[in-house]
């Protein structure tokens, strides 16, 4: 019993630590990201790798996600009358949350684990000492590029999502299924503000994005030097970033109504 | 290289009871040595004897649990602020065992990185400098490349390059002749040798190689179960037995490949 509690002291006090350097870290990237010199060429390669690199994938899984949306919305509508409202379900369902949701998994899962396995080989192959000894900041150089990139794109990216989704909810709910075209936009239109459905989704799209770049950026700065370290990075990246875009998407949901 | 760029103030290193434990392995235990200004010298020692731990302290990579590491008989390189670090790290130059080149960037963008981050030299004048670096160690159109598209040999000379760029006061080579072909390592002893002689740099070269050693080393500091034994090369090996039979038994291949 003792030992049991001083394993899950020593565990807990680690986890405290380990918060704590993550907090560290990420106040140091920030102002490494606002601080001149201004890395417009990196950024602009990174928002190619985090953003571009991922369009097909977030457009491919929009369009399934809405098509999906349409066929279960219509089913169940149908039920009562009112398959006339399915642009209004599939919109808002992926205006408010499964469009930033979803395409915040999907990027930590592409882009997020590439960025972590990017910088941890560059700790296994002493990349980043190399940098420390030419004066040049590693967090700055390699770090804030990288992580403005994502904080960039995710937005973007959540946005491209949805509208791909609405696309695929009208092409099963309307094309397929004979459901009629203009209720379903009518209604899409009537049911979405702006100042609160489509700002909310941008905020969870931006605040997720900024959960994927710190953790993705923290797990490859601290990444063990090793092969095993790399591939830790990228898998602890896809698995707490996930964890933390569904907890914090409650809490925004929850605090903010959106 | 040529003389018009020799370097002006080459630092002179001294550890005075270094220690440092990893874990509960002890990599050194009171560690003195002196590092001559503007010298050539070998950090050898058998695998694990703390050789590249030494090197990257000096680099200020990492910090001895005890002890003090002089430059110039003045600043103690183990408490030096991090505004102090990077202010050092100006007048040294590091080619490490990889080579550490960024594998993002081209050859050129690597050599000429120094420069774009320090310097305010245009890009034709950058052109100029690496241009001049890459003729100094025995580098051609490898501009476009990527490093990862290099041989071992031309990357240690592009990593060298690099650590060249902004002529340095200390240049550190980590194992700069492992995995190299015996040709190889001869033309990469040349150039250490050379820019040497050119520039003028302190230089500390951490090796295995027990023949390199014995023909590039002024000074030889070879570390043994956590302390060093130091002093010219050629009296260390004719008058200390301990070093005579280390590179006796370095020179021996079966001993050698046992070690590894």
């Amino acid at each position: 019993m003792a030992a049991a509690l001083r394993t899950l002291g020593a565990r807990s006090i680690e986890l405290l630590r380990d918060l704590g350097r993550f907090a560290l870290f990420s106040l140091r990237l920030a102002v490494a990201g606002v601080q001149p010199p201004w890395r417009g060429r990196r950024l602009i390669r990174e928002i190619y790798d985090s953003g571009v690199l991922s369009l097909v994938i977030v457009c491919i899984s929009g369009i399934a996600v809405g098509a999906v949306l349409g066929l279960q919305g219509h089913n169940t509508l149908v039920r009562f009358g009112a398959e006339e409202n399915l642009g209004s379900v599939v919109g808002l369902a992926l205006i408010r949350e499964l469009g930033p949701v979803l395409t915040s998994l999907l990027v930590a899962g592409r882009a997020g684990s590439a960025m972590a396995a990017e910088i941890a080989s560059m700790v296994v192959t002493e990349q980043l000492d190399g940098l420390r000894m030419m004066s040049v900041d590693p967090l700055d150089f390699v770090g804030a590029p990288k992580a403005l990139a994502m904080v960039i794109s995710m937005p973007l990216l959540a946005t491209l999502f949805t509208l791909f989704g609405i696309f695929g909810g009208y092409l099963v709910g309307v094309v397929v299924l004979g459901g009629d075209g203009g209720s379903y936009l009518s209604t899409l239109q009537d049911s979405v503000l702006f100042s609160e459905d489509v700002a909310g989704g941008l905020l969870k799209g931006g605040v997720f994005g900024v959960l994927v770049a710190l953790i993705a950026t923290y797990r490859g700065f601290t990444a063990q030097p090793s092969s095993a370290g790399v591939s830790a990075a990228a898998t602890s990246t896809v698995v707490i970033a996930s964890v933390a875009t569904l907890v914090s998407d409650y809490f925004i949901t929850a605090l903010w109504g959106y | 290289m040529d003389a018009a760029h020799a370097v002006a103030k080459p630092i002179e290193i001294e550890a005075q009871g270094l220690c440092y434990t990893r874990g509960t392995r002890v990599i050194m235990d009171d560690l003195t040595c002196v590092f001559p200004r503007g010298r050539i010298s070998v950090l050898a020692g058998p695998s694990g004897s703390g050789k590249t731990t030494l090197l990257r302290m000096i680099a200020c990579l990492i910090r001895p649990d005890r002890g003090v590491l002089r430059i110039d008989g003045e600043a103690d390189l183990a408490q030096l602020g991090s505004g102090a670090v990077r202010a050092f790290r100006r007048r040294v130059g590091m080619l490490f065992q990889g080579g550490a080149l960024l594998d993002s960037m081209s050859v050129f963008d690597n050599v000429a990185l120094p420069l774009r981050e320090h310097s305010e030299l245009g890009e034709a004048q950058i052109r100029d400098e690496v241009h001049r670096v890459f003729e100094a160690v025995g580098l051609e159109a490898v501009d476009e490349l990527l490093p990862g598209q290099l041989s071992g040999g031309m990357v240690k000379r592009a990593g060298l390059a690099r650590a060249l760029i902004e002529k340095p006061d200390l240049l550190l080579c980590d194992e700069p002749f492992s995995g190299l072909d015996p040709p190889t390592v001869r033309r990469i002893e040349e150039l250490l040798q050379h820019v040497n002689q050119s520039v003028g740099a302190t230089m500390l070269i951490t090796s295995h190689h027990s023949e390199s050693t014995r023909r590039i080393a002024d000074h030889l500091v070879l570390l043994l179960d956590g302390a060093a034994v130091s002093g010219e090369t050629d009296a260390l090996l004719q008058d200390d037995p301990r070093v005579a039979e280390f590179f006796a038994e370095s020179a021996s291949p079966a001993i050698s490949k046992g070690a590894s």
